[in-house]
């Protein structure tokens, strides 16, 4: 099986300085904010992939610049074979064509002001191709109805609205989606109707998704293979059931251990010691030393390398 | 058993409209007890936050309590307007918000608003409050807390600033706590820090705590009573143990299955069709009729089931479950 | 697909008129007396001008109609030579001061409007522009906003009217008259467009839709028409009620001065000029009733733009 998305050493800066006068009074540096820290992973055809992390983790900045939304520092990141970073515009659109996106915010993915039709026929509209009943037909395939077509966003539930924004997604026949989020700003019951919905285009037309997530219970059900991330760089890497049978990094055992549970009364656990630190000025050596109980002086000083354990890909000094 | 802390009766709030009067909250009744924590958990819409801000007297107009009773440690405070109900407000009720931001002043200093609200409710001298104030944060777990008293809240992280919400409600030691959503704009690892210290501050103060959540997990780990709502009704009453256990309405059921979870195995979800009816558009006779697959004629005929009228513990006719001796 | 959400959604489709009529707009509109009595004004006012060569009296641009025996006549009484009534009277020409309101009028709305209309064109392109693009492009106008916002509005209308009237050939001045007018105003009045669309697009273009047609590769401009340029208008549209009241308010001032509405096409403000010379002598109505016209009509504008703005405010609702 070959890869549809493969990212090599991807890397990606923020620019975070204050405005040049503030820099000449102050007497401040530039300030630079790694958001994706030298990531390389592979997603093969027709599989899940799913990127873990909290709040600054960088999750949502891989997702898009694979997307083409942003773009990258350095690194490679190639879309059925193509590299979209060093190749012409051209090619990395032909390459994109194959891929789409599904927002967090049912509210905000949907523009206000255009027919239900219109939004979801646009991506194919925009090449100038014919859209007669492509968005009626999409729309029961995603579970609404035709008639939806002739409506605004606002006349639909928020869970209504992302399974628009997924006909929207399937409108030009993609390979790839990449999925930001997609059932967070949703309510449980919703979610699960939204989850079983991609599970099941994925088998009927094959696609691959790249899913970002928080949420581990939603990532365990939907993923094949699984990324961790912490402070944009991946920590850990592997198969769905290895991964939740045997977690490695000890950040991933912080997360899983740190998760609500449903069959967890009264659970008296210590919680998870400190928080996420600044990414500006990141810790150095391993960045989660400061929050980890394996800490010691290598890791305060060296950055761990990759190393492969099994079928586990992990990053840190003292995992096995 | 002693007096209940908290005691809501037969709740109705209302929000007139054009298109008629909105009942976000119906009927809704419940105690919480000295150092207990009630989970009041639901979708969006439930009418969860509502019942909160209707208990702590922040309503936004035009909602209104048009019916029903709220008595603290027994006393009806419903009725209280402006200046009794801020003193209430504060001294008697604490609320910790979702968003840590929006409820701290950002020009004072975190020890500035500890020591004011100190100052307003207790009668203590200012170098009193001052240390009253350096003993709260220190409760709440904040490192250095004498030196961290002369910064401003934008100095925190999103978890230290939450702990500072915690301390301010907890700082004038009231009797209740209303805390709407307090994790859900937190990170996982922050997110059972924050409850493990609500969960030891309730016990410790015996404090009764309301705690407002969407995320079933959450109220598993940290509720000893949880109140399920939905369409601003109460569907299921009861210990965090029976009700996660063996729900018996079948909204709390469908609530608990479609939550992914690998141990079970599923390769779909179960699923609850439809979504929460809207308020301008609430079906006759039970509100989840229309999305449960166990609805029969009787749930499709107005009166609608109330904990009352059944079990006490599942506003179902068709409860899941039999009723089992569990004292509530 | 068997799990079809079997949610009810209000039955659909009553006709475009029935859903406007429905829609929270048209409500916030019956139930504010002040928006309504306002809008009636304006109507009346504008329909009036509109159809001023119908209902007028007299023709007050026709000498032939004139007679100089009629001048100084009071409102409501007759002629002491002639017997002619007049409604409001005349001026000092003998001209019907009712017929000069309706015709003077139509000048200053049409002004007025051009202006607005020309001012929102400009400041919505270089706002969407500005907001969207960012960089040096926002930075270059921002400032050229800036630096013009230094100078009263009104100083630089004059500044452009001008300049305008140099470079025009004298044998045209009359003529152009009214166009530079509108350009003087119009060039004058883009910044708070530009910088209200500027501040709304900023928040659009953050938003998923956009990033959504910027993946599937639609051009900038492309998504700044299409899909920024609906959602920022509800701003555009309150301030381009207010600045119809600046903007005849503001016609009215240069006419008044002088530098606007030529005396053989006068304006309100032209009027208002007019009548100034005889307020001291006692034919007080030749400059009350374009001045009353003048406020009717810009306070009732003016009205309108503040409900506007608090009905579209989706925090104040």
């Amino acid at each position: 099986m070959s890869a549809s998305i493969r990212l090599k050493s991807l890397t990606r800066d923020f620019d975070v300085s204050k405005p040049w006068l503030n820099r000449v009074i102050e007497r401040l540096p530039r300030a630079t904010l790694r958001a994706v820290d030298d990531v390389s992973l592979e997603i093969p055809e027709n599989s899940v992939y799913a990127l873990v992390g909290e709040s600054g983790s960088g999750k949502s900045t891989i997702g898009r610049i694979v997307a083409g939304l942003v773009p990258a520092s350095s690194g490679v990141v190639e879309v059925n074979g193509i590299d979209i970073v060093s190749t012409g515009a051209e090619q990395a659109a032909e390459a994109r064509r194959n891929l789409q996106m599904i927002f967090q915010d049912p509210y905000a993915s949907l523009n206000p002001r255009w027919k239900v039709r219109d939004i979801i026929a646009e991506p194919v509209a925009i090449r100038g191709v014919a859209t007669d009943g492509l968005a009626e037909r999409l729309l029961e395939q995603v579970g609404l109805s035709a008639a939806d077509a002739g409506k605004f966003p606002h006349e639909f539930s928020g869970g209504q609205r992302q399974r628009i924004c997924i006909a929207r997604a399937l409108a030009s026949h993609p390979r790839i989606i990449i999925c930001d989020e997609p059932t967070s700003a949703l309510d449980v019951s919703v979610q699960s109707q939204v989850l079983n919905l991609m599970s099941d285009l994925r088998e009927e037309m094959g696609l691959t998704y790249l899913f970002i997530s928080h949420d581990l219970t939603v990532v365990q059900h939907m993923a094949d293979r699984i990324g961790v991330l912490y402070l944009g760089a991946l920590v850990e890497e592997a198969p769905r059931d290895r991964l939740f049978a045997e977690p490695k990094h000890p950040y991933t055992q912080m997360l899983f251990a740190a998760a609500p549970r449903m069959d967890a009364f009264g659970r008296e656990v210590e919680p998870p010691k400190g928080e996420i630190p600044d990414a500006i000025n990141p810790p150095p050596g391993c960045h989660y030393h400061p929050r980890c109980p394996l800490a010691t002086d290598l890791c305060r000083s060296v950055v761990p390398e990759t190393r492969r354990i099994g079928a586990t890909r992990v990053r840190c000094h003292h995992a096995e | 058993m002693s007096e209940p802390v908290l005691s809501v009766r037969d709740l109705v709030v209302e929000i007139p409209t054009r298109r008629g009067i909105l009942r976000p909250v119906d009927g809704v009744s419940y105690d919480i007890t000295k150092g207990e924590i009630l989970g009041v958990v639901g979708e969006s819409g439930a009418g969860k936050s509502m019942t909160g801000n209707a208990v702590i007297g922040l309503l936004d107009r035009p909602a209104r309590i048009a019916s029903g009773e709220i008595l603290l440690t027994g006393e009806p405070i419903h009725h209280l307007k402006g200046e009794a109900l801020r003193r209430l407000r504060g001294r008697r009720m604490g609320m910790i918000f979702q968003d840590p931001l929006t409820s701290l002043n950002p020009l004072l200093t975190v020890g500035d608003q500890l020591t004011e609200t100190i100052l307003e409710h207790l009668p203590v001298s200012r170098a009193k409050a001052l240390n009253r104030a350096v003993a709260a944060l220190d409760e709440v777990g904040i490192p250095a807390a004498r030196q961290r008293i002369g910064s401003y809240p934008h100095e925190f992280s999103g978890g230290m600033r939450q702990r500072v919400v915690i301390a301010l409600a907890l700082c004038a030691e009231p009797e209740l706590v209303i805390a709407d959503e307090p994790t859900t704009a937190l990170d996982v690892s922050v997110q059972a820090q924050i409850i493990a210290l609500l969960k030891r501050l309730c016990r410790e103060r015996g404090v009764a705590v309301m705690l407002v959540t969407h995320d079933m997990g959450v109220i598993a780990e940290a509720a000893d009573r949880v109140a399920v709502m939905y369409a601003g009704r109460l569907a299921e009453l009861g210990p965090v143990r029976d009700v996660v256990g063996r729900a018996r309405h079948p909204y709390t059921t469908g609530l608990m299955a479609s939550t992914p979870d690998a141990s079970r195995g599923q390769r779909r979800l179960r699923q609850i069709p439809g979504s929460m009816p809207r308020l301008d558009a609430l079906p006759e006779g039970c509100p989840f009729h229309p999305r449960c697959d166990r609805a029969e004629v009787r749930c499709r005929q107005a009166p609608g089931p109330s904990l009352t009228a059944c079990d006490g513990r599942a506003a179902c006719w068709f409860p899941m479950h039999q009723p089992e001796e569990t004292p509530a | 697909m068997q799990d079809r959400p079997t949610e009810t959604l209000p039955p659909s489709e009553p006709s475009r008129l029935a859903r406007a009529w429905d829609s929270d707009l048209a409500w916030s509109f019956r139930h504010t007396p002040v928006a309504m009595v306002s809008a009636a004004v304006v109507v009346i006012l504008v329909l009036s001008a509109v159809f001023a060569p119908l209902i007028a009296p007299h023709d007050p641009f026709d000498p032939g109609s004139l007679n100089l025996m009629n001048g100084f006549t009071p409102p409501g009484r007759p002629n002491a030579f002639t017997q002619d009534m007049f409604l409001l009277g005349t001026d000092d020409q003998g001209r019907d001061v009712l017929s000069t309101i309706l015709y003077g009028m139509r000048i200053s709305l049409f002004v007025g409007f051009s202006a607005v209309l020309l001012a929102l064109v400009i400041g919505v392109i270089l706002g969407l522009l500005a907001g969207y693009l960012g960089g040096w492009v926002e930075a270059l106008i921002m400032r050229v906003a800036d630096i013009q916002l230094t100078f009263p509005a009104i100083l630089v209308a004059m500044l452009i009217f001008g300049v305008a009237k140099g470079i025009t050939p004298p044998a045209y001045r009359d003529q152009m008259a009214i166009w530079v007018l509108i350009l003087a105003i119009g060039l004058s009045d883009w910044v708070q467009f530009a910088r209200v669309v500027r501040g709304a697009t900023l928040v659009e273009k953050r938003r998923d839709y956009v990033q959504a047609a910027r993946l599937i590769g639609r051009k900038p401009f492309s998504i700044m028409l299409r899909h920024i340029l609906p959602n920022v208008l509800n701003p555009v549209l309150v301030i381009a009620t207010i600045s119809l009241a600046l903007a005849i308010i503001a016609e009215a001032t240069l006419s008044f001065l002088g530098v606007g509405a030529p005396p053989t096409k006068p304006s309100l403000g032209t009027l208002i000029r007019i009548g100034q010379g005889f307020m001291f002598s006692g034919e007080w109505w030749i400059l009350l009733f374009p001045a009353l016209t003048l406020l009717a009509l810009a306070l009732s504008i003016n009205l309108l733009g503040d409900w506007l703005r608090d009905a579209l405010n989706p925090r104040l609702r």
